[in-house]
């Protein structure tokens, strides 16, 4: 909301004070200052100036030479390619060194040899156009008709000199959607009385309620209709002083009509319109919901078909205009318009809003209306319209305001309760220094009760109250006390176990992304999932930005695909990445679907592998206490090498997933490497996470290790041969350590050579050389069981 | 005898002096003090001394002896000395040399952030909160004194699932779900991912991250308002911050504050960083509206409360001077790498 202070100062009376202060008080009370601006600011050194000769340029055929009185010394010689200029006019005249709106800079030159000290200005080179001053021509010099003198700063000179603060104004105050509302609270912040004006009509053209009637068969959305009606209209432009208000507020003058209906709804915060009483079939306004399907070509020239949810003012026959939102062509103001009637009425926000939003048309009427507007402020802002028509001499007013009200007179009322609002913001206020306040916002008050004016709808509740009394009182004033009683704060185990599996992973040379919940179906397929997968049933965004983003993911795969492959396109030679992902999958239509949180990991270059990512799991597993997990060949996982994968689980529970990357998901992510991933179930792992430690003695005895190797099958997985070895050596077993796995020269094709280094201890003795031979023993005949031989 | 002792005096001495090595040296020992070592043997022949010579050749044999050992580790030390200094020398490096490192891993900023903001929070008696993204209406609007036709969902835009399911929009519902089931004293954060459709540039992601926070119990002011989150922003912004409280509106909050810091660049004089104002704007706040507290089964007669929330992308960018909010979902290691 632009406010133009010259207007302001009509109803409050300002201390003289920097603009500064002004935005900063008023920031501080609650309307927030988003930005400033002196109308003309852009321009310097331009002046009033006065042609006193005027000369062909001798060697051009369009340029004059003309000396130009600019109130300083000597006449100017200046230059100009205008052709509407003679002896004796004003002009606008911007000096050497001056600068003109966009930042455009004048210096004194030569044109065609001859000096120019200057430029004469047109209307748009000052940034204004023929609607703030109608009486200027577009192509040629702005000759200036006001009262004013060579020498004048143009900008006095023109009314260009207002200061418009740009405010920003929350949804729960539609009365600060007018320069009243604001100079409202500008009085209450400044302490200055608000000087309000009560509109007088003089009428005496005739009996209104005789040419027309008006009726709300809406009233649930309507709460309030009134008309006037103007007879004899005499269109023309409006005074200067009505144009420079519309224009500081960021309002084109058009002509005096629209400029009266522009102006209350900008003063007031009414929106008004004005129909051509001709075209009012039957002479009789109804406001009612609009019949499915019914049409009406809305003034910006597009045709509309309504819903009955719609409403709209119509005549006899039709509908006439949109309600809160737009009038309709068939009974605009045209050419030839004799006869008008202005309306002033009150529609409920969420209806207008609705319509607007449904028509796809919002405007600054129904944005208006969309707050909530009171229905007692029709009457008020009508009576101005028509004092404006009035004082403009712009058409006859009639007798009589028609009107149809369906609203409750009586004010809405809050119990004062000073006590309480004391203690709730902290301070000490006398009773009698709130109600002070209060008044200054047009509460009243009946015993302890405050009355509330009826343009507040968002004073509902106590603390609604004390809302108004802190922000007079001020913000800065109320103290700062910290909280008292000894909370302590914490992190669940829940929270520390997140915590530590992200902390692993950046030990473990992982950097942690963030991405996308969600992604385009299109995804699943680039990761390879059947179409028949039940991962595809995913939640679906009713209204997406876009298809990339249309559905939640209920896989954290392609989400890692997609940032390893634009890692790997911006020419990073590796990356390994992890993310604590959710992934949501859905349950039924009408409940919320389940968020499971995965940790997931993937890299690419730096020779990272199956095993690089193995390893990781390894290490952060040990990390987080988890043990007893198992892990099998997959070869069955869409998105990974079918040779190149493997199933975590625990207690026969999924856990996670190692593998490469599948070689066809690579190329679909237009990657020519090799990348793998890993990803564990946050659940699983924190079910399955050892929290306790328990210290084990230090041993006291001597540990012996002996070395295995052994031949066997290409095939036997070497876990397999572990466990042969754990079987047979154990409870001496401390450990064993796989160093060699060999295949080629003197080993037989199919089979390899594995080499184990196995640690033996007991706790309770040092191991004699039976006790060692004994185990040995047993273990190699375990092996021998599944085929390892010890080779010779 | 005495001659012969002198003479071996001599002898040892010049001998230790020219040991050039540890071995050398314990061939010397062995040679003089050794069982059958040259001192050994002449203290052999002690028995044949008279009565008189004897204690005389046996002190000054026992003082050859002493000097003999004294000079053996003398000697020794000096050798050690000396190997170690040519040791050292030998092996000097270039300690310019780059180091070996272990790769660690980069924490994202928005977390690395946040998990800072969590201390702060832990510190000041907060619990941690977190609660569904993909949420009722209810919980995202209704409960929070924002109805079907409120203004303030046109603020919002909100994805939709469907008529009564959103992604929710902000983490206030974390606060209504943590006020239903559990009674006051209350004094929770929520941080966490929000959802609004704003197309993605520069500065708007239909993603990004809250942190909002609640307070509930008997006795609860404006002043423990302003007091809490003064603290939070001098522990996040130093302790010399300037915090201003301003009037603004929040459906859910009555009254309700803007928080602006001063702007850490030109303290308050109105630049380029703060766009003239003088003053950023950090967090939104308010007295918990009693609508919401009874929304939630708590009586407002009884309890009263203060919320507020801030962006954490917005917070992270001025903090690390990032001018693209693109780059935290972009997710390039040599983004990554700079954390």
């Amino acid at each position: 909301m632009d406010l133009s202070m010259k207007w302001l100062k009509e109803f409050v009376e300002l201390p003289d004070m920097p603009i500064r202060s002004f935005t900063e008080a008023m920031t501080m009370s609650g309307s927030k200052v988003e930005s400033w601006r002196k109308e003309g600011d852009e321009i310097q050194n331009v002046v009033v100036g006065k042609v006193l000769s005027l000369e062909r340029h001798p060697d051009s055929d369009h340029m004059w030479i003309t000396m130009t009185d600019v109130g300083s010394g000597e006449p100017l010689q200046i230059i100009t390619g205008a052709q509407n200029l003679k002896v004796g006019d004003l002009v606008p005249a911007a000096l050497h060194n001056s600068c003109l709106p966009g930042g455009k800079k004048i210096k004194k030159g030569k044109l065609r040899g001859l000096e120019s000290n200057g430029m004469l200005c047109s209307l748009s080179e000052l940034g204004l156009t023929k609607h703030d001053f109608p009486y200027a021509i577009e192509d040629g010099i702005f000759v200036i008709r006001e009262d004013c003198r060579p020498g004048q700063p143009i900008q006095e000179a023109i009314g260009l000199d207002d200061t418009v603060v740009e405010f920003e104004i929350t949804s729960n105050r539609p009365d600060c959607f007018s320069v009243i509302g604001l100079a409202r609270e500008a009085a209450a912040t400044f302490h200055k009385p608000l000087k309000l004006h009560t509109p007088a009509v003089k009428g005496g053209h005739g009996s209104g309620a005789e040419m027309i009637s008006v009726s709300v068969e809406a009233p649930d959305l309507c709460p309030m209709y009134s008309a006037r009606v103007v007879k004899n209209v005499r269109v023309k432009p409006s005074p200067r002083w009505l144009r420079e208000r519309l224009r500081a507020m960021g309002v084109r003058p058009i002509n005096n009509i629209v400029d009266i209906t522009n102006y209350v709804m900008l003063e007031y915060g009414q929106p008004m319109h004005s129909f051509d009483y001709r075209f009012i079939q039957g002479h009789k306004i109804t406001v009612r919901r609009a019949k499915e399907g019914e049409k009406i070509m809305t003034l910006d020239g597009t045709p509309r078909t309504l819903r009955e949810k719609n409403l709209v003012i119509a005549d006899e026959n039709r509908a006439i205009a949109v309600a809160g939102v737009m009038g309709g062509e068939n009974s605009e103001i045209v050419d030839g318009t004799t006869t008008i009637v202005f309306e002033s009425a009150c529609f409920k926000g969420p209806s207008v809003r609705t319509t607007a939003r449904d028509l796809g048309m919002r405007t600054d009427a129904s944005s208006l209306y969309e707050k909530g507007l009171d229905p007692n402020n029709c009457i008020p802002a009508l009576d101005r319209a028509c004092e404006l028509v009035e004082l403009l001499d712009a058409g006859d007013v009639t007798d009589g305001i028609l009107e149809d009200r369906h609203f409750s007179p009586e004010r809405r009322r809050i119990r004062f309760e000073p006590d309480w609002t004391n203690r709730f913001l902290d301070i000490s206020l006398s009773a009698e220094k709130m109600k002070t306040i209060l008044s200054k916002l047009d509460c009243e008050f009946d015993g302890d009760e405050i009355l509330v004016p009826s343009f507040r709808p968002d004073l509902v509740h106590k603390a609604d109250i004390a809302e108004e009394i802190a922000r007079f009182y001020g913000y800065d004033k109320i103290a700062s006390t910290a909280l008292s009683g000894g909370a302590q704060g914490k992190y669940t185990a829940r929270q520390k176990f997140e915590k530590l599996i992200g902390d692993t992973m950046l030990a473990l040379g992982a950097s942690e992304i963030m991405t996308y919940s969600f992604i385009s179906p299109k995804y699943y397929d680039k990761i390879r999932m059947p179409a028949d997968s039940p991962l595809r049933n995913s939640i679906v965004i009713s209204n997406p930005l876009g298809e990339d983003t249309g559905i939640m993911r209920t896989t954290a795969l392609p989400s890692m695909m997609e940032i390893l492959s634009r890692n790997y396109n911006n020419r990073n030679d590796s990356a390994c990445l992890y993310e604590l992902a959710t992934e949501y999958h859905p349950t039924s239509a009408e409940q919320l679907p389940e968020e499971k949180l995965e940790l997931i990991c993937g890299m690419y270059g730096n020779g990272s592998d199956f095993f690089t990512a193995k390893g990781m799991v390894e290490d952060l597993l040990e990390k987080l206490n988890v043990t007893e997990w198992d892990i099998s060949a997959a070869t069955e996982e869409f998105a990974y090498h079918p040779g190149r994968c493997a199933a975590l689980s625990i207690g026969g529970n999924p856990l996670g997933i190692i593998g490469e990357i599948h070689p066809k998901v690579m190329e679909n992510y237009g990657m020519d490497c090799r990348a793998v991933s890993f990803t564990l179930d946050v659940d699983s792992l924190f079910q399955n996470a050892g929290m306790d430690k328990t210290y084990r003695p230090l041993p006291k005895f001597p540990a012996v290790a002996r070395d295995l190797a052994l031949i066997c099958e290409d095939k036997t997985p070497v876990m397999s041969l572990e466990k042969a070895i754990r079987i047979g050596a154990g409870s001496l077993l401390e450990r064993i350590e796989l160093f060699d796995v060999y295949r080629g020269e003197q080993i037989e094709k199919g089979r390899k050579s594995v080499a184990f280094r196995i640690v033996l201890r007991s706790p309770d003795s040092t191991l004699t050389e039976e006790q060692i031979t004994a185990a040995m023993t047993r273990a190699v005949k375990e092996l021998e069981n599944i085929g390892a031989i010890l080779r010779s | 005898m005495k001659e012969q002792l002198e003479l071996l005096r001599k002898k040892a001495e010049t001998e230790l002096k020219q040991a050039q090595d540890r071995q050398s040296l314990e061939s010397l020992r062995i040679k003089y003090l050794g069982k059958k070592g040259e001192l050994t043997a002449i203290l052999k022949q002690m028995k044949n001394l008279s009565e008189q010579e004897r204690p005389v050749i046996g002190q000054f044999a026992n003082e050859l002896r002493t000097l003999i050992e004294k000079e053996l580790t003398d000697r020794a030390k000096e050798l050690h000395e000396a190997e170690t200094a040519l040791r050292l020398k030998a092996e000097e490096i270039d300690i310019t040399l780059p180091g070996r490192r272990h790769k660690l891993g980069h924490p994202h900023p928005l977390n690395l952030e946040l998990n800072e903001i969590k201390e702060i929070f832990i510190g000041m008696g907060f619990d941690i909160v977190s609660g569904p993204e993909v949420e009722f209406d209810y919980y995202n609007f209704e409960a929070l004194n924002i109805p079907k036709d409120h203004p303030a969902r046109d603020t919002q835009d909100t994805f939709y699932i469907n008529d009564n399911i959103v992604l929710r929009t902000q983490t206030s519902p974390v606060q209504v779900r943590t006020m239903e089931k559990q009674k006051p004293p209350i004094r929770i954060i929520s941080p966490g991912r929000v959802y609004r459709s704003d197309a993605v540039d520069a500065t708007h992601s239909p993603l990004f991250h809250q942190i909002e926070g609640l307070v509930v119990d008997q006795g609860i002011t404006f002043a423990n308002l302003k007091g809490t989150l003064e603290t939070l922003i001098r522990r996040m912004y130093g302790e010399n911050s300037v915090v201003r409280f301003r009037p603004h509106h929040f459906p859910f909050t009555e009254p309700s504050a803007e928080v602006d810091v001063q702007c850490f660049h030109c303290h308050g004089e109105g630049c380029r960083l703060c766009k003239g104002e003088g003053w950023i704007e950090i967090l939104g706040c308010g007295m918990v509206h009693p609508k919401v507290l009874s929304n939630c089964g708590i009586d407002p007669e009884e309890y009263s409360g203060f919320a507020f929330g801030m962006g954490l992308e917005r917070l992270v960018m001025r903090k690390y001077k990032v001018d693209d909010m693109r780059l935290f979902f972009e997710n390039d290691v040599r983004f990554l790498n700079q954390f």
